[in-house]
């Protein structure tokens, strides 16, 4: 009964039947899926390779410290989830709710400092002389129309946490899985071609099994260490990305907006940069933005802009007076199916936004990431039942066939090439958007054979800021270790923010207020620099200015070598593809968000 | 000597989280709190991370968790605290927080400790928290205690060395800032934790796995329990703050005290 040895085992291998990586969505349907298939009379006499004499022994390794640390900002039709849990109830979930109302609004510029081209200008201004007739009222216009590929209308307002919590607890009370949070996996062990587990960061610990789930999101390690050990299939890229960043908000007494209202936006704060508004229950709001890869400015802040969102006029009215309850923030790998690795080799399979189930046109990743987790889940539970090993080819045709013959492969094609025309431009990308979109990809604005890449501040900003103005602006972030983009931003015209320390905070105070951002302390610094002289000679310095955290800063009187603070890093991952020359090293490591809402 | 550690450890809502005292017409409670995962009470994690000292020094000890709240959150916090050291669980299912009866909370408590196979309570150090970060009654252990018949209790303990003839040296903190260093004979002893001096454990995946090998089928046959509510809450409020951030590094703490003592004069 009693236990003789006190002392921690030795990091010896453990031995499981299936390892995940990252309890994302995908990993939530596929365990969803597996976990009620293991259930079923039929499985009953399959047992664990690694522990005979018991059930499949299922191992699921999350980075966060919770597994209702997930972000998203989620508005969702859920069709995969409610084919999985078709009496799925929304008042079960704390903050879900049935969207209700959809409206696409255009907002215009109410104070003359964003980049706008000359069309956009000339639009703002043909807004406001038929305001009353267009009915264009506190500096914003709903469109009278949702395109098709766009509308949630039949569908949820989730918050991800919450999602995860409620799915990642019903998963474990079946005791077929285990979920282990704070326990990131650093990298896979690949031998002889074959993926035969992971590595686990903590403590070098290796989980050997005969499956490897690889959810670990877009810029997950084991992912990455995949994309390095077996390349990409031909064609196939990772080169469009975009900052998520969002808030939770307390709406005021006085706010109308209804249960379930969502709002898609574009125009502001930038015109390449959408919005948007989902309302929860108990007067609760979601209210966030994405800046995109291909937003060639070089002084990109996710979070001054979101607080310029927010207080935009349309949205402002409804805001005032709120009181912020979470923020968080993350990258989407909006290359979506152009961006597809491998989804299965010898001993793994890929699922989720790692695997390429973005779909960019509809602006949608969570239910088909889910989607692609089922159907992961359905395949093993054939294989296991068949007594089949977990091969490529066994993978491919359970697998990979399924995900070709559903609807997230026909998606994923229309949506393929739907921003091409970004590369050349907003106005071009908007109507190589409603191209692909109205003709379900069939048609689409050609892709530039360069890459629109990032342009240099000298350009971005000529013709608004002198090249002297920049250059005191530089030396004055330079010497104080400031980010560059408030005092451009500060030049170019947008107003102050004035925090009210309710709901416009410094974003210090959104990270521990909003994010309750951590650090475990027995971590090493997972953001790495690996050559300093490469970080001393770049000027754009990206990495510091997208920063979602702050974490990486200038220091002043240093040798232009950022600095990072882990204990304020999001792990959002966006330094890693900001980085122009591929400079920076992106290890496993837990912490970061804390917070349930996101 | 080995002994036999319970350690009696409820859950708190995540204190990070956004917490929001609720008053309905039946009880207090917080809002949303469905949503708000969970902690291992840290008091009660400081007595854990002791008894796990302890039963490293004293090989064929076994410390065994007892804990009341809903079954489902209490899987999920076991997820981190498993990893923490290897422990075996009792586990009741039923109400956590701040707003359930101390005295009947205490009750289910021990009945689940009495109900234990093999208790051996000359071996017996019952072990907690000196109060909840819920509620901080503070009164929980010892009424744990005097349903088990155990006479010697300590209370807020910092530190317990074994001395070679088996008697516990306990230091409590006392009135007035000052310790009080006791000397205990032998077990059964109650043990009601502040601080002691150890930090909290990594992550050890390997504990975890072998723990989970018993705490799953503990967590299984979780047994319900209902608590009656004698006590009766009027009001309940958090205290009013402000709040403006600063993250530095490698400043001193006289000049964060400056700096704070001027935010707090503007």
């Amino acid at each position: 009964m009693e236990k003789d040895n006190r002392e921690q085992p030795e990091a010896a291998p453990l031995d499981a039947d299936i390892v995940c990586t990252g309890f994302g969505p995908a990993t939530a349907g596929f365990l969803w899926t597996l976990t009620r298939g293991l259930q079923q009379p039929e499985m009953a006499a399959v047992e664990s390779k690694a522990m005979p004499g018991l059930p499949p022994q299922v191992l699921c390794y999350e980075r966060a410290d919770d597994i209702s640390f997930g972000v998203s900002g989620v508005v969702t039709r859920a069709r995969a989830i409610r084919a999985s849990i078709p009496d799925l109830d929304p008042a079960a979930i704390p903050l879900a709710a049935r969207v209700s109302e959809e409206k696409l609004i255009y907002l215009l510029d109410p104070h003359g400092a964003t980049r706008r081209p000359a069309w956009m200008r000339l639009a703002d201004q043909l807004c406001r002389a038929f305001s009353f007739l267009l009915r264009v009222e506190h500096e914003g216009l709903a469109l009278p129309w949702v395109p098709a590929f766009l509308h949630k209308g039949d569908g949820f307002i989730f918050s991800l946490g919450q999602f995860l919590q409620w799915t990642g607890q019903q998963v474990m009370m079946t005791g077929l899985a285990q979920i282990w949070p704070g326990t990131p996996a650093a990298a896979p062990l690949i031998r002889d071609g074959r993926v035969e587990g992971v590595r686990l960061a903590s403590d070098g610990s290796e989980v050997r099994a005969a499956l490897t789930v690889v959810g670990d999101g877009p810029v997950g390690a084991v992912s990455r260490q995949l994309d390095e050990a077996f390349g990409m299939p031909a064609g196939r890229r990772r080169d469009e990305w975009a900052v998520g960043m969002k808030m939770v908000v307390d709406l005021p007494e006085r706010c109308t907006l209804r249960e379930g209202t969502v709002w898609h936006t574009i125009g502001y704060p930038e015109p390449e940069i959408f919005g948007f508004l989902y309302v929860h229950p108990d007067r609760i709001a979601s209210v966030g933005i994405f800046v995109p890869s291909w937003m060639d400015s070089p002084v990109r802040t996710s979070y001054r802009y979101l607080q310029h969102f927010v207080r935009h006029p349309y949205l402002w009215r409804h805001l005032e007076g709120g009181r912020l309850r979470s923020w968080g923030a993350k990258s989407l790998l909006e290359s979506g199916r152009r961006g597809e690795p491998y989804l299965a080799g010898d001993g793994y399979a890929r699922i989720g936004e790692c695997s390429g189930s973005t779909n960019v046109l509809t602006g949608s990743g969570v239910d088909e990431a889910w989607l692609t987790g089922v159907q992961l889940a359905e395949a093993v539970l054939e294989l296991l039942a068949e007594g089949k090993p977990f091969t490529r080819e066994n993978l491919e045709a359970r697998y990979v066939a399924r995900r070709r013959a559903s609807w997230l492969e026909r998606e994923s094609q229309a949506a393929e090439r739907a921003r091409n025309g970004f590369q050349w431009g907003l106005l071009p990308g908007f109507a190589g958007m409603a191209l692909a979109g109205l003709t379900g990809g069939r048609l689409a604005w050609p892709r530039r054979r360069e890459e629109r890449g990032i342009r240099r501040i000298e350009e971005y900003y000529a013709g608004r800021l002198s090249r002297s103005q920049i250059e005191r602006a530089r030396a004055a972030a330079d010497a104080e270790g400031r980010p560059l983009h408030d005092v451009l931003m500060d030049l170019c015209g947008w107003p102050k923010i004035e925090y009210d320390g309710r709901l416009l905070v410094s974003h210090q105070d959104a990270l521990l207020m909003g994010g309750k951002v951590q650090a475990p302390a027995e971590f090493p610094d997972h953001v790495v620099f690996r050559s300093p002289a490469l970080c001393r000679s770049c000027e754009t310095r990206l990495c510091i200015e997208i920063c979602s955290g702050e974490a990486i800063h200038a220091v002043a009187g240093g040798d232009g070598t950022p600095g990072f603070d882990r204990e304020k890093c999001v792990h959002c991952g966006a330094c890693l593809w900001n980085c122009p020359a591929g400079n920076i090293e992106f290890c496993a490591a837990p912490g970061g968000l804390h917070s349930a809402e996101n | 000597m080995s002994y036999q550690i319970v350690v009696c450890g409820g859950l708190a809502p995540d204190p990070l989280q956004t917490l929001e005292p609720v008053f309905d017409t039946v009880k207090p409670s917080l809002r949303n709190e469905l949503m708000l995962p969970a902690v291992f009470d840290p008091w009660a994690a400081h007595a854990l991370y002791e008894a796990g000292h302890l039963a490293r020094q004293h090989p064929g000890t076994l410390v065994r968790v007892v804990s009341l709240a809903p079954k489902a959150k209490l899987q999920q916090v076991m997820m981190t605290v498993a990893q923490k050291l290897p422990f075996e669980l009792a586990a009741l299912d039923g109400p956590a927080g701040g707003f359930t009866d101390a005295a009947a909370t205490a009750e289910a408590l021990a009945a689940a400790i009495a109900a234990m196979p093999d208790l051996d309570r000359s071996r017996l150090l019952l072990f907690g928290g000196w109060e909840s970060a819920t509620r901080g009654a503070g009164v929980v252990m010892q009424r744990v205690a005097e349903r088990l018949g155990i006479r010697e209790q300590f209370l807020a303990v910092d530190e317990l060395v074994v001395e070679p003839d088996g008697a516990l040296l306990i230091k409590e903190r006392v009135e007035g800032g000052r310790h009080q260093i006791s000397r205990c004979a032998s077990p059964p002893a109650m043990l009601a934790w502040a601080t002691g001096s150890l930090p909290e454990p990594p992550n050890h995946p390997q504990t975890g796995m072998a723990n989970m090998r018993v705490i799953l089928p503990a967590l299984q046959k979780a047994r319900p329990v209902s608590l009656a509510q004698t006590a009766e809450f009027v009001r309940v409020a958090l205290p009013a703050a402000v709040r403006q951030t600063r993250i530095v590094k490698d400043v001193s703490a006289a000049e964060i005290a400056r700096e704070i003592a001027e935010w707090i004069r503007q």
